[in-house]
Order: C-alpha cells, then structure tokens, then sequence
C-alpha cells in the first residue's frame, strides 16, 4: 500500500535540471486558468518553458467521466527545453478520471498528488475504477500525496460570505499554491494577477488569494516535502521582466505577425475568416486589437472567406485568411484565382487529423501535398512551415513578405500543437523586422497590368481608386504582359513557365538551414514544421549516447532553399521524420532522387523524443 | 469655365472599354451594359472608383466591356470579392454582375449573406431563367414544365423566386427591371447608385439561344401595359392599356379590380410604399405573377438601414 502523507527523503534545496508537470482535472476544475499561471510563473523566473493544454472535444462532456477530463501539461527548466515533455515528474490529479487517463505518462517514482475529496463510489465509478487506487496497490510505483483540497479550501474560506459550490471553485488555487511552494514561484506575482482578473469581484480575489496561500502554508507545514526543488533557470534565454514579454501560442504568434507585417508595410490589415477547430483564435486574436487599421471579416463559410481576402488584396489590403485542412480544401479555387490574378495573400493553415473531418482536435502534418498540389492546373505557390509556436510569428512575417515582393498566394503551415502550445516570447520592435517595401504602381502612361518586374518577376499591384489604371482581372489566362484574356496556346505555356519561374526563384534568396547535432555524422534526420523540439531532444540525447546524428529542419517547403539537395547528398543516410506517410520524403525522393527512409506516426500526438530514438537507432542498425 | 465643365462631364462612352462584348447577337447583356454605363456616367463616379465584379456565365463576361476596375471572379462567389473591397477601401462603389445560376445556385449562400448584413453592395442579377455559357441546362429559376438539355422531360422543381429571397435576406434596395425597358433600368439604377446598403436588381433578361421570348408576356411592348405594374412610391397601383385596372387590398388579399365597376374609384387602389421598415407588403407584391395578376416592376423596398463595416 502506498504511504500517503510521508514526507520523503530528500536534500535541501535540491536542484533540477527540468520539471514536467500536469494539471488535470474535471472540465469545471480551472485547470487550464492553473496550469496558464504556473507556466507564465515558470517564464518569470527565467526558465525555459512549454505548455501543452488538452481538453475535452466536447464543450460540455459529463462531469467525472475520461471523456470530460481537462489537462495542461508544462514542461519547465534551462536551455535543452524544446518540448512539453513526453513523461510527467509530477501529476496534480483533482478527480479519479483525470487521474486514470494521465496515469500511464507518470514517471516511476513520480508524484502524484490527488484531490481525495473527489474519490467518492460514484466518481471512481465514472472513471472505471473497481477499486479506489488511493487503497489498493496500483499506484504502488508512485509517490502519491492523497490531500482533502475541497475541505481543507472550504476550511479556508469558512465565513468569506462564498457559498459552498463557490467556494470549491477556488480549489484549484489551493492545489497552485502548494505546487508553488514546492517548485518555488513568486507569490507576488500570482496576487498581483488575481486581483486584476477579479478586480470587479473583490471577494472572489479575496477568496482566491486566500486558497493560495492555505495551499503554500500547506506545503510550507505539512511536511510533506522535506524541502522545495530549485529548477535550472536558462541562460540563453533573454527574460525581459519589464517589457513586453509574453507566453505565446502559435495561433496568437500568427496573429501577431500579421499585424506587425501590415505595419510594417504600412497598409491597412484584412482578415477573412471562418471558424475552424484548431485555427480560430487567429481570427478571435486579431478581434482583441481595436484599431481603424486591423479588420476582421468573419464570413459565411470558408469560400466566402478566402474570396473576401482575395477582394481585398486587390483592394490594396495586407490580406491572409487562417483555416485548417478542410478549410483550406474549401479554398483551393479561390487560392487558385490568387495565383492566376497574381494576388498577395497570406494562408494560414493550422493542420489537425484528417481525411475529412477526422481527429479534429488532434494534431497531424498530412496537408503538405494538399498545399502543394490541392489545386487545378500548374498552381505553384511557397509554402512554409513554423517549428515552434514563435516561429509561427516568424514563417506568418516571412509569408506576408513573400506575398507583396512576388505577388502571390503563400500558405504557412501550422498545426494544432503548435496553435495551442505555448512558450514565452518577446514580440520584436518594428525596427528589428524585416523591411516589407510596397510599391503601388501609379503611372498611368505606358501602364500594363502584367508587365513584370524583371528581377522578382512580380507583376505591378494596381489598386482600385487608382486613376489612369484601370483594368479587368480574373480567372481567365492572361495576355503575358496586357493582362487582357487571352485562349492563345503559346502564350498559354509562356505564363505557365512565367508564373513556376517566378516561384522557382525564390529559392536562391532563402537560407540553407542549419545543421544541429553532429554535421560529420553519415545519418541525416530532417523534419519540418512542430515536430522540430522532438527531433532536436533526439538527436542530442543520440550524439550524447555516441550515435553521430546530424539534423536539418525545414521552414521553406516551396520551393527548398538553393543547394539543400547538395548538403543532403553528403550523407550516406538520410530519415525523414514527420507525423503523415512520407510527404515531405516523397517530395525530396522525387526532387532529389534521394534514397530517403521514413519515420511516421499520425497518433493524433506528436513523437516523443524516446520514439524518435527508438525508431532512428533501429533504423541505423539496419543498414549498418 | 462652361467648357472646362462640359469637358469634364463624363458620358456613357467613357465607361466603355475597348473591348468588343461577345455575347449572342441580341442577346439582352447589350442593352443592360448599356443602361448600367448609361448610370454610371449619371453618377458622376469617376472610372476609377467604380468596381465591376463579377462570377462565372454570360453575365459575368460584363466587366471586361466597361472601362471601371473589374474583377471577373469564380462561379458564384463574386459577393464575397466585392466584399473585401468594399471593406478595405470604402471609397469604391462596388457592383455585383451576377446570373440565375451563379447568384442563386452555386453562390445562394453568398447573395443571401451579403444582403442579410446589408453590406453596401449593390448586385444585379440577370435572370434569363436558363444556364447559358454551359448551353442550356435548367436554372433556380427555370419555370416547372420547361424542357431543357438537363431536364428532357420538363423542369420538376420549385422556381427560386430571386425578389422574395432577397425581401427575407433582408436587402435594404430591392427592385425587379427587364432588359426592354433602358429608361426603367437607367432609373432604378440611378437610385441604387445613391443608395447606402444592400442593393438587389432582378433584371429579366432574354436569353435569345437557349430560352427566346421567356419574358415576352410581360416585357414585349404591346403586353406590357396590360399584363406588368410598375410600381411607384406614393402613387397607387395601376396597369392596363387605358390605365383602366387597379390592385386592391380586400381583407388582406390582393385582388385586380376595374376602375369605375362596383363603385371602384382610385381611391380605393393600394398605394405602393416602398420605404416602410414593415415588408409585408413588399412580400406580397414579390409573389404577384401573370396571368393571376400583372407582373410588378420597379422598386418594391428602398430604406435606411446601418450598413455593415
């Protein structure tokens, strides 16, 4: 039987290298709001930190049941953090569901703290246990620390005026304030934002405060803990407490980027939207920004969506829309209608699970040949994909870059982990961005609507209202310099040629990628988009147990940067990783004539760092 | 001075481009082109602020023969790319050119939404009851019995009545014209030019290869007194060759009458207000049709409204 309530045997202050921790709890727990403030806690104190929150598909799943079980997992600690974690040191379990469907990612001798109030016959029931587990042996691997977080809170808040249901709303504050004793956090800081969420209810503050504190005075005096455990702080990362430091998802790095972008740019911001598990909130980010020059459109369905994006970059707007795979299949003509009327236009699409509707609350890369070939006739565009929730402000700036300098449709490539991961981040000064020249044409005389730039091959960007310059656009082939339709079959094959140029030559002004882990290694590992932090753990845990592995990770998927089929050919081996069946490896066999291997997983969840290796050195022994 | 302003008065000749339109001889584009630029040189609007966008079929083809912005769009969704424009830069006067099919089949959604947020759009939808480009198939608004190449034993559904949905989607400028009559057309749009909203034209338009004469009983010179009524705000509802006939209210049912039989005078004759917020009657008069009762033309509802963005 497992001992609860022993303090266990440790040295003072003892130091950790990392930290992984969950949250989980019931839908109506708080459990998102907890784990939010004891990441953005983690980021204050200097620590590298990732966040990975999971809830329920449904908005209203039954109460106690797996089903309804809300998660947010924080991995926390110095500068070899690129994940939320595969294992959990410590679970915070405020029901026995959230406590079975976390159980199996509990490390050996972990902890695992449970709300024991919570474990009456009919929530054990919910959660499929016969047994209590808080008696019989199965957690007999685990340090469990089983507390009365409902009472002990009720406790605390006897006589604050709360009624007993609202009172067991500040429970989660109670479990916060242990876990920031333990993992030492600032209490200041924690105060400071509950009194600004709860500034117009005074005595919730009050009673959340109040919860917080009995949870750290408990820990302080429980001994549960001989002592808290001091995690590494970075030293690569540069933590700004003054300014504008902020923990951000990719989903709102994205949304930031377009505004910094059109600001840039200095044109008006459009938005066409429609709402779509995993890609709304880059939609409802840029509704937060009350300004004349961010404008948001939440349209009638996708179409309309990307149609109204497409009016308005012929209007002269910095124009994106945001989707997610069946979405984006939704918009495939109008994309088209973008790259035959040579249109700037900014695509974000935030992958999850398919075909069809599919997981849509689980993550997956499968929508790299849907941006790629999605379309009807010769319709090449770039497509870039981010690595990590900041590089999606990264690829979304360099996207909206692309678009204006060539006049055309780009799709960055998201996905859901990378939509609602989140990491702390400092939004760059204008001054620091990338210049996004727009030039206009305004000269009516000699004025011909495709008449290229002959370095960019851009066309010239006519916007209505203009005098002297207008002129008719659409679907219809154009005349390779008027613009004016045109059935000739020559000229047909000339701006076929004309507009896969114009793509093709992006790629001498993009950067090789770099090469992590060991460039003189013969395996090459290459991945793209979210499954960047996975691969790099696994190849420096590889180089670490003396497997030379090198590794490049891709941004710009169309076209790749001039000379990557040059420094992939020097190794004899070459791995290909990514959460779909070999897309990015049919690309590069095909492009390379590279004898290019695969490792895929499309469990709806990324890899973990253990399976990369497992499946790499199982690879390498193969054909060594 | 005087000819400095004459000189600067622009004509119908100036919102035509230099492209020769290459719809059917007689086909009745012609005449709406001409009536559309005929109202774009009333307004006053110079080329350069006035879009012309425009889906997939014959209709469509009508921004390339006028000399404003156009954008020739996919099938069905010009709304939503008038949408963004207008949105983007509200300066423009945006115009929607737009067919049975493209507007009610393919892009229903869109024409139903642009007018539910009253979007200061203006649409016309030429309605010639058959899909043209694609040579002949049945419409949303091809009439029940008609025999077409994708209906050989007659048209079984419904019609879209294209007035009626656009009532119930709530366009704040609603009006239905036909494509014989340049002085009615040039006068609705006129009035659409100045309007600040969701604007939609029903314009009945001969399709003279796959559907010849389809609007004749109403529209042809010598039928049309008799068997059509034009409406007119504040003037009461009259038609007939000798303006001898007039509409009634009888306890909440339309009915013709003969002015001076039963004592019927003027008077008695219901009086079109098309700028009442109340579209009851907007709604009844939509589903007039010949040869019950005269077919209405002319703006059923013209109102104030906020408008989106």
């Amino acid at each position: 039987m497992t001992e609860t309530l022993q303090p266990i045997n440790e040295t003072k202050h003892q130091l950790l290298d990392e930290l992984t921790i969950k949250f989980a709890g019931d839908s109506g727990d708080g459990i998102q709001l907890t784990g939010q403030r004891f990441a953005e806690l983690s980021s204050q104190v200097g620590e590298v930190v990732r966040t990975m929150p999971d809830f329920p598909a449904e908005i209203r799943a039954p109460a106690g049941t797996i089903g309804g079980v809300s998660g947010f997992q924080i991995r926390t600690g110095s500068d070899n953090v690129h994940t939320h974690g595969d294992r959990l040191d410590v679970l915070v379990a405020m029901n026995p569901a959230s406590l079975k469907s976390n159980l199996a990612k509990v490390k050996r001798n972990g902890i695992i703290l449970v709300n024991q109030d919570t474990f009456s016959e009919r929530n054990l029931a919910l959660a499929d246990y016969q047994t209590s587990p808080l008696v019989d042996e199965s957690l007999q691997d685990y340090r469990v620390f089983a507390l009365s977080i409902t009472k002990l809170t009720r406790a605390a808040l006897k006589g604050s005026g709360l009624s007993g249901k609202e009172m067991d709303r500040a429970k989660n504050f109670f479990a916060l304030g242990l876990i920031c004793w333990l993992f030492p956090k600032p209490k200041t800081a924690v105060y400071q934002w509950i009194d600004k969420k709860f500034a117009t209810k005074t005595v919730f503050a009050q009673a959340n405060r109040k919860a917080f504190d009995t949870g750290w005075n408990y820990g302080e005096t429980a001994e549960l803990f001989a002592t808290p455990y001091e995690i590494k702080k970075a030293t690569k990362l540069k933590v700004d407490h003054t300014s504008k430091n902020q923990f951000i998802t990719g989903n709102a790095a994205a949304a930031s980027a377009l505004v910094c972008a059109a600001r840039k740019a200095g044109l008006p911001l459009f938005l066409g939207g429609y709402p779509i598990t995993p890609a709304t909130e880059v939609m409802q980010e840029l509704l937060k920004i009350k300004a004349p020059d961010v404008k948001v459109f939440q349209a009638e369905d996708e179409i309309a969506a990307i149609g109204s994006t497409v009016g308005a970059a012929f209007a002269g707007a910095l124009a994106a829309t945001s989707t997610s795979g069946p979405g984006l299949a939704l918009m495939g003509e109008f994309i088209n209608l973008a790259v035959i009327a040579e249109l700037p236009l900014v695509i974000i699409n935030v992958q999850r699970a398919g075909p069809s509707t599919g997981l849509p609350t689980k993550t997956e890369q499968s929508d790299l040949m849907q941006a790629l070939w999605g379309r009807n006739g010769e319709s090449p565009l770039p497509i870039l994909a981010a690595k990590t929730p900041q590089d999606c402000f990264n690829m979304t700036y360099e996207a909206a870059r692309l678009a204006i300098h060539y006049m055309t449709p780009v799709i960055v490539l998201s996905d859901l982990y990378l939509s609602a991961s989140a990491e702390a981040w400092h939004e760059p000064e204008q001054q620091e961005l990338a210049e996004i020249p727009v030039h206009f044409a305004t000269q009516a005389e000699g004025f011909k609507p495709y008449q290229r730039n002959d370095d960019t091959l851009a066309r010239p960007w006519a916007i209505p209202g203009t005098p002297g310059l207008e002129h008719i656009t659409g679907g219809l082939e154009k005349q390779w310099d008027t613009g004016g339709v045109s059935y000739d079959g020559e000229n047909h094959e000339r701006m076929v040629h004309l507009r896969a140029q114009k793509i093709a030559n992006i790629a001498k002004t993009l950067p090789l990628p770099p090469v992590y882990g060991n460039p003189n290694a013969s395996v090459l590992l290459i991945g793209w988009g979210s499954t960047f932090g996975s691969l790099l753990e696994a190849t420096e845990q590889m180089n670490q147990q003396g497997d030379a592995v090198a590794f490049i990770h891709l941004q710009h998927l169309n076209p790749f940067p001039k000379g990557l089929a040059e420094s992939i050919r020097q190794y004899s081996k070459v791995v290909v990783a990514e959460n779909n069946l070999g897309q990015l490896c049919q690309m590069l066999r095909a492009q390379f004539l590279i004898d290019a291997q695969l490792i895929s997983k499309v469990q709806g969840s990324p890899f973990t760092v253990d399976e990369v290796i497992l499946k790499l050195k199982l690879m390498m022994e193969k054909s060594s | 001075m005087i000819a400095n302003l004459a000189s600067s008065e622009l004509t119908r000749q100036d919102f035509l481009s230099n492209c020769d339109p290459r719809w059917c001889p007689g086909c009745g584009c012609f005449s709406i082109l001409r009536s559309l630029t005929t109202s774009f040189a009333n307004a006053g609007i110079p080329k350069e602020r006035q879009v012309v966008v425009s889906g997939i079929g014959c209709s469509s083809r009508l921004p390339y023969y006028t000399s404003a912005y156009g954008f020739h769009t996919l099938h069905g969704r010009a709304p939503t790319v008038a949408m963004g424009i207008k949105l983007t830069n509200p300066e423009l006067s945006v115009w929607i050119v737009s067919g049975d099919g493209d507007a009610l089949a393919i892009g229903g959604n869109h024409t139903m939404h642009f007018m539910r947020r009253n979007s200061d759009l203006k649409m016309m939808l030429f309605n010639n009851q058959i899909y043209g480009l694609t040579k002949g198939q049945a419409s949303p608004t091809s009439p029940p019995g008609l025999k077409t190449k994708s209906t050989p034993y007659g048209v079984t559904d419904n019609p879209v009545r294209p007035v009626s949905l656009a009532l119930a989607s709530g366009a704040t400028f609603v009006a239905r014209v036909h494509d014989k009559d340049n002085a009615m057309m040039e006068a609705v749009m006129d009035e659409a030019q100045q309007h600040k909203g969701a604007v939609f034209i029903e314009i009945l338009m001969n399709c003279v290869t796959f559907h010849d004469g389809a609007f004749d009983h109403v529209t042809a010179k010598k039928e049309r007194d008799s068997h059509s009524l034009q409406l007119k705000h504040g003037e009461p509802m009259i038609f007939g060759q000798e303006r001898e006939k007039g509409i009634i209210d009888r306890q909440g049912q339309l009915q013709v009458v003969e002015i001076g039989q039963s004592g019927i005078t003027e008077r008695d004759l219901l009086v079109h207000d098309a700028y009442s917020e109340d579209t009851a009657l907007a709604h009844r008069l939509a589903l007039l049709e010949y040869p019950d009762f005269p077919f209405p033309f002319g703006i059923f509802r013209k109102v104030d409204a906020p408008v989106y963005g």
